[in-house]
């Protein structure tokens, strides 16, 4: 390993610093028994620790600190280990701050990077995701990974500096009303004048971040309340109880009526959400499928959430759901959602949706009851403690029939799939998803942006374990992989992380391979590159009549683009080459690109086109029609 | 207000900080529901403030609205209290025109309608009135021809009868300390 050239670097300053840590660690001042995540990323440069001040302690024990250290001190204290940003001029006391603390910082290329790091990291290992950035340019960047963890439920805590408490409102340099601007796309967020409104800005920030129905929360600190000094007290920032919390828990009427609908279905179809991961009933639901055989079919954010290789899991429902699934949902009796809000693009016509099924609802958002879809009985609360308790009343049944039917069903669809059909020596983006995961064995952390790749991979990427496909659903945030990827690495190190990404997502955010180089970690990048936007060009095709106005893409040669950042890139036109391709990036270690030049022209099947009823959909062609000339 | 609205009045809870305003008014903005009136003042108890807010909201959309309203942190409670059985009042102050020949019949109105005239010039007197909207607009009309120089209109306060709806003290004090023992932000 490189040795530091450190001249500057004082000996006896490190030994007295680890001395102080240690009197400290004793002393309780720092926590102990730290979260272990991202180990290798936390060696620290010698000049970091010679940094470390003494601490000025008081007779009571507590101890005076500046609203910077404040912030890390708070941090690390949370068990923040990683925080992901960018310096500028309102947070630069907090950057200064930094250098005293052991928390990582991941210098991201543009402040949107930053945010969506922070969710990925949340998303992969459960986790709150951090992000900092100044004020102004530096918020305002934020936004869009703001928005999209809001719409994702995802728990992010973004820190922003603010020009001086006295200027704003001034129109001072880089000065912009952050908490204005983020005030519907947050789940609260903070101005903070002072230093000692700090700590328990950043405690409350946490604790509502993770709890109930998650997502990101801002906390904007004014330059000045960064630099004065206070007193820091960590106990006495512990969050309050503003309210007195409803009695959310469905009583037992509502809990007889879920069960009596459950136990008299004859066609139910449990669908299931990213609820399910949040609350960790992967478990209850396996448990509650299995007692009462009811088959499963997920959304594109509950792929994970139940094992896609169980026989009951049907897959993604949807707009480019497989048909048999959508037909099951169509034709149910009782549809069980479980963590989801029947978004417009799972439910499709909401007057003819699954027109003859009763609908239970177990929902921790007392706001997504009825919204779109009028259900039956809304079961409201945590869902893991409320299939708990549903499961003792659940009586298994024997639903053969309907599972038999289900799988007739599948046959059909079975024919025209693209990964049944002899190789014609065109490479088709689903072989591409397809050898990934059987090369991978499932095993991979994917990440995706949004478009065409982002659908074939849910449809040909089997995901068995939660947390294991990380997407932007709800926004549709193009530009989410690449930086979420990264943030995904971060929380789990040892898992495999793969982006698949599109070339024109792919050119939104590619700025942060920088980060992956200077971070030195391993990410394995591939590209669904059809020259294309494809998913807009396949609307186009559709209902536009073929007029791709401004989809047509014109991109760099990725993987030279790859080499000039340092890391190893290869074009891929064959499906010969994508297996071996594939192969050499997963056994060299170390970041690398795989640019798969794909069908140009190939389009998601199915489709249920927006606004048709879930069973209108545009079928595969069967048998498929070739879409290029045979040479 | 469009045909499928309807208009509801929601009693909210909330803390006297800077930005609870914006952040309740921005959940209506959000959804294009017009506010028609709304008031906020300090309540009984120190640091919590009482919104009233009358808004024309969507068919079946009321208790969404509820629900996002409780999702926001530093409201404390909100109820819709539209099919409640409540005692509803603003005031209005009213400036009229006034000479010597109006002037006895302006105040014989006022008495009837049990508004005081609280200010008297030579041109003019104000009429302050209190009660439902029905009422106060029923004296504006009455007033109309007289020349309405100006008026201010206070928006809706609005308080549900008996003690039903709201907890007691005791009640509330015991909820509290129960809610204290597990601290979590449920949405």
């Amino acid at each position: 390993m490189a040795r530091f050239d450190a001249p500057h670097l004082d000996i006896n300053a490190i030994y007295g610093y680890i001395q102080q840590y240690k009197l400290d660690t004793e002393a309780g001042l720092r926590p102990t028994g730290k979260v272990e995540m991202a180990t290798k990323q936390q060696t620290e440069s010698p000049s970091r620790q010679s940094a470390r001040p003494r601490e000025t302690r008081q007779e009571s024990g507590k101890v005076k600190r500046t609203g910077a250290e404040i912030v890390w001190e708070s941090l690390e204290r949370l068990g923040v280990t990683c925080v992901f940003g960018y310096p500028g001029g309102a947070i630069l006391p907090t950057y200064d701050a930094m250098m005293k603390y052991k928390t990582h910082h991941v210098l991201v290329r543009h402040e949107q990077g930053a945010t969506h790091m922070a969710d990925g990291y949340a998303r992969a290992g459960g986790g709150v995701g951090v992000a900092i950035a100044t004020s102004g340019p530096g918020a305002t960047n934020m936004v869009t990974g703001i928005a999209t963890a809001m719409m994702d439920s995802s728990p992010i805590v973004c820190i922003t500096g603010q020009v001086g408490s006295k200027l704003i409102g001034s129109d001072a340099f880089q000065e912009t009303d952050i908490t204005g601007i983020t005030l519907p796309i947050t789940k609260h967020n903070y101005l903070v004048t002072s230093a000692d409104e700090i700590a328990p800005s950043i405690r409350e920030a946490f604790q509502i971040a993770a709890s109930g129905r998650p997502g990101p929360v801002l906390i904007d600190i004014t330059k000045d309340a960064q630099n004065a000094t206070c007193e820091f007290d960590w106990d006495a920032a512990a969050p309050k109880v503003r309210r007195p919390e409803p009695d959310h828990f469905p009583n037992s009427v509502q809990l007889e009526r879920a069960l009596d609908l459950i136990n008299s279905a004859r066609k139910p179809v449990i669908l299931a959400g990213h609820g399910i991961i949040l609350s960790g009933a992967m478990q209850e639901v396996i448990a509650f499928a299995e007692k009462a055989a009811v088959p499963v079919a997920e959304t594109l954010l509950g792929l994970g959430a139940f094992p896609a290789s169980h026989p009951l899991s049907l897959g993604m429902m949807g707009m480019h759901g497989e048909s048999w699934v959508n037909t099951a949902i169509q034709e149910s009796d009782l549809l069980l959602a479980f963590g989801m809000r029947f978004d417009d693009r799972v439910t499709g016509n909401l007057k003819n949706y699954a027109p003859n099924a009763k609908k239970i609802h177990v929902e921790i958002d007392r706001a997504e009851i009825n919204k779109t879809v009028h259900v039956d009985v809304p079961l409201i609360g945590d869902l893991r403690e409320i299939l708990q308790r549903l499961l003792p009343g659940v009586r298994s049944g024997d639903r053969s029939e309907w599972l038999q039917y289900i799988g007739s069903l599948k046959h059909d669809s079975a024919v025209r799939d693209i990964q049944n059909l002899p190789d014609n020596g065109h490479l088709y983006a689903a072989h591409v998803i397809h050898d990934l995961w059987r090369e991978t064995r499932g095993d991979a952390v994917v990440v995706t942006d949004v478009g065409q790749h982002q659908m074939w991979e849910a449809q040909y990427y089997k995901h068995d374990k939660p947390r294991s496909l990380i997407t932007s659903g709800g926004l549709g945030t193009m530009g989410f992989a690449l930086p979420a990827a990264i943030g995904a690495k971060f929380a789990r190190p040892d898992a495999e992380v793969w982006v698949v990404v599109g070339d024109g997502g792919f050119q939104m955010t590619m700025a942060e391979l920088a980060t992956i180089v200077q971070e030195r970690i391993d990410i394995k990048i591939a590209i669904i590159n059809n020259g294309f936007l494809g998913m807009v060009r396949q609307w186009q095709e559709f209902f536009y009549d073929g007029r791709y106005s401004s989809t047509p893409l014109l991109s760099p040669d990725f993987a030279k683009l790859a080499g000039a950042f340092g890391i190893s890139g290869v074009s891929v036109r064959t499906r010969s080459e994508a297996l071996s391709a594939l192969r050499a990036a997963r056994e060299n270690p170390g970041p690398a690109l795989i640019d798969f030049q794909v069908e140009q022209e190939d389009t998601v099947y199915p489709m249920v086109p927006a606004g048709a009823d879930l069973h209108q959909m545009i079928r595969r062609p069967s048998p498929l029609v070739e879409t290029a000339n045979d040479d | 207000m469009t045909d499928t609205q309807k208009l509801h009045t929601f009693v909210l809870y909330v803390e006297n900080q800077p930005g609870v305003l914006n952040r309740v008014a921005s959940l209506f903005r959000r959804r294009a529901y017009n506010i028609e009136s709304l008031t906020v003042g300090h309540t009984e108890r120190e640091g919590i403030s009482r919104m009233t807010i009358v808004a024309g909201i969507n068919e079946g959309a009321a208790h969404r609205v509820e629900a996002n309203l409780y999702k926001l942190v530093n409201v404390l409670s909100v109820e819709d209290v539209t099919y409640v059985s409540t005692i509803a009042r603003s005031l209005a102050l009213i400036k009229v025109e006034a000479h010597e020949e109006s002037r006895h019949r302006l105040m014989e109105i006022a008495r009837v309608f049990r508004a005081r005239v609280v200010d008297l010039a030579p041109q003019s007197l104000i009429v302050q009135i209190t009660g439902t909207e029905d009422k106060i607009q029923a004296l504006e009309e009455v007033l109309r021809p007289f020349g309405i120089l100006e008026m201010v209109r206070t928006g809706q306060v609005v308080m549900s009868r008996g003690v039903k709806k709201a907890l007691s003290k005791q009640k509330r004090e015991a909820k509290d300390a129960a809610a204290q023992s597990e601290i979590s932000h449920s949405v």
